[in-house]
């Protein structure tokens, strides 16, 4: 029998398992969680551009009725944190230097926000201001205002590859054309805002609960900048109001002030950011200049790409390397190109910083390759959907930076999207001001970033049959929560709602990179039904002795275990369960982790395969523009 | 500043809260009665999550100050279901997969209940600018509409039974 007609649970709708605590709002967000003699926590940021901070005097603040403690960057160690050993820049507080409109500088504790908020104000810091650079352009040339004195010209990463040989593909290029895309930066305004509750304890133990989506990686960066070992500092996962974007995947500088400003006053401490904060604080997406040249043969065929292009980074590294990787990257996931050129480079200015946004990079990339691709296309007097299916990525296609795409439904897509729209009736008859466009693009199915990829997953099956599921992912609302548990109760014959879900807690959840490159059902999946196989083995060896079958042939299904073919010589589970915990003391836990094969791969030179399992999508837009104000309508 | 006493009756219930006069009604729900349900998030009136009803109307409560709601009043998110059962537009929202992250949620089942007072037959149209001040994050709007009016049908056929 196929899988597919044993399949009793995937393939199936299930109400999402949080959505009735979320209607209800009984769903307590970081922000929703109050403890006893919390303290509130504000963060004092700087108004400069760039400045030498010269002297910080707390005194007339910590004098203010109310308020409980006062820190600064000195009250760390110094030590700067981040993600790859190339990257690091973050300090908990700015100690004697500021970069960017926003950066932290210092914080207070106090026995209400008011309170907090007025005390910043007494805060006196004397800054000198330095000349400030926020063009990359300018900040590459010689002699522009330096943000770290180590990174000459502000460069902050690099990525530099030719795979193919260009000069050959422009060769054979009948028509090639070239132009310039510049994107803006941007947040994406989650709604919750980021928020975190410290607490040091008199063992010193740090316990930081925060909405974070990749509880594991603040964990690591947290104990980094603390300079302490990882087991004195435990993460607790809350629900998280939307991810989004990297300020829920790293450690904060909230999150350090929050758990120091807690070891001074030995109270809890929670800190809310306001949207205003958000809005003016670091990950911002990408602004890249973009300048871009393909060539394509007579039928509209690539022979070339090559793409110079330039990300304003902002003042921090954040994951810089990916980051200007993911340019090229995202230009030779869609369309097959033998020979091509990348050269980006990240650079520093006196902004924001910026970091992965959900699409990291992709918008920009698709922005500047769709929009050429339909110049050339209206110039060969081609369809803009028949350029694209022409030159469409296929099954089993290998790219010559090493991409090895397994299966692909991209020409899939594109005759769905233009069959759905309505193009050809569309395209070139709308009235004046309306216009109809297609743009298509690959993505990944988790990243291969040569760090902590893989996943693991725990589970514990109770005595009533039901699961306990424990991983390391965590749901940003995109639906784990629901999907890991379908993926158990599929393998032991019960129902999603017999599985709990566990928020991520880094004292007891399984280790995990964490919630981003759509890698979850992908590699917490794979981890979730290996741990699931494990707990039914350890349930069918234990059944096989009481059904007198082999442990092989017996089926889980509807909460019963019977051996194939003859559902009547069955039992319940919760009963094979009971009898493993009260006749042998077995506790069933299952434990899988899982990491998808990739190889090596080069950020800075670009070869080698980034993901296990791409995928790839089309999309049609139909926009109306206001020819008197210039808004754009869908 | 002295603190003023505001008389409320939130989720059918009366309340007497001492409060500065210059906190919102979203400070005091969440903050003095804990009724978390309710969400601040650009607390300036953009994004809706704070939707609460005042005397039947939807108000986003990051916006009104305590002293305005004295002797209003107040349904919350938690006073929306009876009994443990869930109200009509939250059972949608459940079903229709209407729910991701959740942040906004509170604040639009809050938007429509009171727009379904005003009009319970709403065309999509009407539905789509009643929650044009509602912002979901996740992106979840189609999920959002058709919920709405899978809880308007409901609603109505309830209404035309007690008939």
């Amino acid at each position: 029998m196929k899988e597919q007609e044993t399949l009793n649970v995937i393939g199936k709708p299930y109400p999402k398992k949080d959505a009735r605590i979320k209607v209800t709002g009984e769903c307590r967000f970081a922000g929703d969680i109050a403890v006893p003699g919390m303290l509130h926590g504000k963060m004092l940021r700087s108004p400069h551009a760039h400045a030498r901070i010269l002297n910080i005097d707390t005194k007339k603040a910590e004098a203010l009725k109310g308020v409980r403690a006062v820190i600064t960057g000195k009250d760390f160690p110094g030590i700067l944190y981040g993600n790859f050993a190339h990257t690091r820049d973050y300090l908990p507080l700015a100690i004697d230097r500021v970069r960017y409109v926003g950066e932290e500088v210092a914080a207070v504790a106090a026995e209400d926000e008011d309170t907090a908020w007025e005390a910043l104000d007494l805060i006196d810091v004397s800054y000198e201001p330095l000349p400030a650079v926020f063009d990359p352009e300018e900040a590459m040339q010689e002699g522009a205002p330096l943000l770290y004195d180590n990174k000459p010209n502000n460069i902050s990463s690099k990525s530099e590859w030719e795979f193919g040989d260009l000069e050959k593909g422009l060769k054979a290029s009948s028509l090639i054309r070239q132009d310039v895309f510049h994107t803006q930066p941007l947040k994406h305004g989650m709604l919750e805002t980021h928020t975190c509750i410290g607490f040091w304890d008199a063992d010193g133990k740090v316990t930081l609960e925060a909405c974070k989506q990749s509880p594991y990686v603040a964990w690591r960066q947290l104990a980094m900048g603390l300079g302490l070992p990882p087991h004195k500092v435990r993460v607790k996962q809350t629900f998280i109001g939307a991810g989004n974007s990297g300020g829920k995947q790293e450690a904060l500088p909230m999150d350090f002030a929050a758990v120091m400003l807690s070891s001074r006053t030995g109270r809890p401490v929670r800190i809310v950011h306001s949207m205003e904060e958000v809005l003016i604080m670091g990950h911002m997406r990408h602004a890249y200049k973009i300048d871009l040249k393909i060539g394509v043969n007579k039928d509209g065929f690539i022979q070339a790409m090559d793409c110079y292009a330039i990300a304003d980074g902002g003042a921090h590294s954040s994951i810089g390397q990916l980051s200007i990787y993911l340019m090229g990257a995202w230009l030779m996931m869609t369309y097959k190109i033998p020979n091509v050129r990348y050269r980006g480079c990240r650079v520093f200015t006196n902004k924001s910083f910026c970091g992965a946004l959900r699409g990291h990079c992709v918008p920009q990339a698709r922005f500047a390759f769709e929009g050429l691709l339909d110049t050339i296309a209206d110039e060969l007097g081609m369809d803009h959907f028949e350029i694209r299916k022409r030159n469409a990525i296929t099954p089993g296609y290998e790219a010559p930076n090493g991409f090895k795409i397994t299966t692909c439904g991209l020409r899939e897509a594109l005759d769905k999207a233009e069959e759905v729209s309505g193009w050809r009736q569309k395209k070139g008859k709308l009235p004046k001001y309306r216009g109809i466009g297609v743009g298509a693009s690959g993505f990944i199915s988790g990243s291969n970033i040569m760090g902590m990829s893989a996943c693991s997953a725990m589970l514990k099956v109770q005595e009533d049959g039901s699961v306990a599921l424990q991983s390391g992912a965590t749901d940003v609302g995109q639906g784990c929560d629901t999907v890991l548990p379908m993926i158990v109760a599929e393998v032991l014959g019960i129902e999603p709602g017999d599985v709990s879900f566990a928020l991520v807690d880094s004292d007891l959840t399984p280790i995990d990179g964490g919630t981003w490159s759509s890698r979850v059902t992908f590699y917490a999946g794979n981890a979730v039904k290996i741990a699931a196989l494990d707990a039914r083995k350890q349930i069918a060896d234990v059944a096989a002795e009481i059904l007198e079958a082999q442990p092989e042939d017996l089926v889980f299904r509807k909460k019963r275990i019977y051996v194939k073919g003859n559902p009547d010589q069955g039992t319940e589970l919760d009963k094979v369960i009971r009898h493993c915990q009260n006749r042998k003391g077995m506790t069933i836990m299952g434990r899988g982790y899982y990491n998808a094969p990739c190889g090596h791969l080069d950020f800075a030179k670009g070869y080698g395969n980034f993901t296990a399992a791409y995928s790839f999508y089309a999309q049609v837009c139909e926009v109306e523009v206001d020819p008197e104000t210039g808004q754009v309508q869908q | 500043m002295v603190k003023q006493t505001i008389d409320l009756k939130v989720n059918g219930q009366a309340y007497e809260v001492q409060t500065q006069p210059w906190r919102t009604l979203a400070e005091v729900l969440r903050d003095q009665l804990n009724l978390t349900g309710t969400k601040i998030s650009c607390a300036e009136g953009h994004c809706g999550a704070c939707t609460v009803l005042v005397n039947g109307k939807a108000v986003n409560s990051c916006l009104m100050l305590i002293a305005e709601a004295q002797g209003k009043e107040i349904l919350t998110i938690e006073g929306l279901s009876k009994g443990g059962e869930l109200h009509p537009i939250q059972d949608a929202f459940v079903t229709h997969g209407a729910v991701q992250c959740g942040f906004c949620t509170p604040g639009i089942i809050m938007g429509t209940q009171a727009f379904l007072l005003e009009n319970p037959d709403p065309s999509e149209a009407e539905i789509k600018k009643a929650l044009a001040g509602h912002l979901c994050r996740c992106t979840g709007y189609v999920q959002i509409i058709e919920a709405v009016k899978a809880a308007a049908d409901t609603m109505k056929s309830s209404r035309s039974k007690r008939r």
